[in-house]
């Protein structure tokens, strides 16, 4: 068996079939959109037992590569965090009921992109010292957490129009993208804020989420 | 269309009663004309899942307005402000989505909160965390049915608003505790719930007194 196989093998097998009837759809559903997308190799690669990473249109697995870097940060930004001490007693389910969300969340976008999977990057999260004391100063945790959050919620978002078609990988993204969302709110509330800024919330294009977030790449 | 029929029938029905005008009525019923005004059918395509979001934004919108004009015994000042912010928001939505619609809105429905104790924080805050919750499932859902890209991204600058609320009314329930970041609604695989309209109607059914059919939603 291929490594790719190996590597679907150890996710969920439920959301493995979720994800293979999504690409059928996608496959059904692109045929009928007829000469705009259904050339003939994506429908010979969508057709394919191959891993699901080497089948997606390129530009699903941009847009699934681009979220698992954001999840890979959020999900070491909690591991470090929910480790240093920083989070006070009476918050601690909270952090790391979300921190397991976002390590559950870099589980399932690697499982779905097998081996087109980005590596984690290297995160440094007092960006260059402007926040040193991230993991020593709970308000400055909790505001970078808001930030994250947010931003994550704001990408996903922004990326919603580029993955239509694709049936249960889009559905899957919008059940992270509002898992971001409560996360966001409840880390809000923390800061005796309100859970929002208004009654929509704003999309955020790749190149604005990246701008925001290249600061704690290291 | 069945049902809406012969739900509409039935109303007409108990409501002439003398059995003197069943004639009458029955001849009415095959043009579906006296229908609209009992019953709401939401649609095809687009125009359907936005007629389906409206139905759910006017239930949100109503409940709100009347917690509000019904204050529980213990409303803190954190509730009232919380809730009240809330209540705008749910009536942003409605008047965004039959702005949106246009012609083609569903009329207004007429809700039964007959079940919920407004007397009662418990109950007030227990069914609001129900009904914010079915709203992001119902969004999560939708998403894959909708066509137009300006309709997905509006559709998610809802979504994630709802699940704010949905995180700050089980925060007022339960605060600081890991289900107001999510556990308890977000599986294991860190995924918010996607409901299909099919499961969503009739779960907001015994809160909607008007009939509300998805003939050609899934």
């Amino acid at each position: 068996m291929t490594q790719e196989n190996s590597i679907l093998s150890e996710i969920e097998p439920e959301v493995v079939d979720r994800i293979a009837v999504g690409r059928r759809e996608m496959f059904s559903r692109y045929a009928k959109m007829g000469g705009i997308v259904a050339s003939a190799p994506l429908a010979l690669a969508l057709a394919s037992n191959q891993a699901f990473g080497q089948s997606l249109p390129s530009q699903v697995v941009d847009v699934l590569n681009f979220a698992l870097t954001l999840e890979y940060l959020e999900a070491a930004f909690y591991d470090q965090g929910n480790k240093s001490g920083v989070v006070p007693r009476e918050y601690r389910a909270v952090f790391r009921t979300i921190g397991e969300h976002e390590n559950a969340h870099v589980k399932l976008l690697k499982g779905v992109l097998g081996s087109a999977s980005v590596a984690a990057p290297a995160v440094d999260f007092t960006a260059g010292g402007q926040y040193a004391d991230v993991f020593e100063n709970f308000e400055t945790f909790r505001l970078l957490s808001q930030t994250f959050e947010d931003l994550g919620v704001a990408a996903y978002k922004g990326q919603a129009g580029n993955l239509m078609g694709s049936g249960a990988i889009l559905t899957v993204a919008l059940q992270i993208h509002s898992v971001e969302a409560r996360h966001a709110s409840e880390v809000r509330r923390i800061g005796l804020k309100y859970g929002w800024d208004s009654a929509f919330d704003k999309p955020l294009s790749k190149n604005a989420v990246l701008a925001a977030a290249t600061p704690f790449l290291a | 269309m069945d049902s809406t029929s012969r739900l509409s029938r039935r109303h007409l029905l108990k409501w002439t009663g003398a059995a003197g005008t069943l004639a009458v009525a029955g001849a009415m019923l095959p043009n579906f004309g006296i229908s609209a005004a009992l019953a709401a059918e939401l649609g095809d395509g687009d125009i359907g899942v936005l007629n389906y979001a409206y139905a759910l934004e006017q239930l949100e919108a109503a409940f709100y307005t009347t917690v509000l004009q019904n204050p529980f015994g213990e409303m803190q000042v954190n509730d009232q402000r919380i809730l009240t912010q809330i209540r705008d928001h749910e009536i942003a939505h409605r008047d965004f989505l039959k702005g949106a619609l246009g012609r083609r809105a569903i009329p207004a429905l007429e809700v039964d909160f007959s079940a919920v104790d407004f007397g009662s924080r418990r109950s007030v805050l227990g069914t609001a965390e129900v009904f914010e919750n079915l709203g992001v499932a119902a969004y999560n859902g939708a998403g894959q049915l909708i066509s137009n890209p300006d309709y997905l991204v509006a559709a998610g600058s809802i979504v994630s608003i709802e699940a704010r609320h949905a995180a700050a009314i089980t925060d007022l329930l339960r605060p600081f505790s890991a289900e107001a970041a999510g556990r308890g609604v977000v599986d294991r695989k860190g995924l918010d719930k996607a409901l299909l309209p099919s499961q969503v109607l009739p779960a907001a059914a015994p809160f909607i007194t008007t009939p509300v059919t998805a003939a050609t939603l899934p």
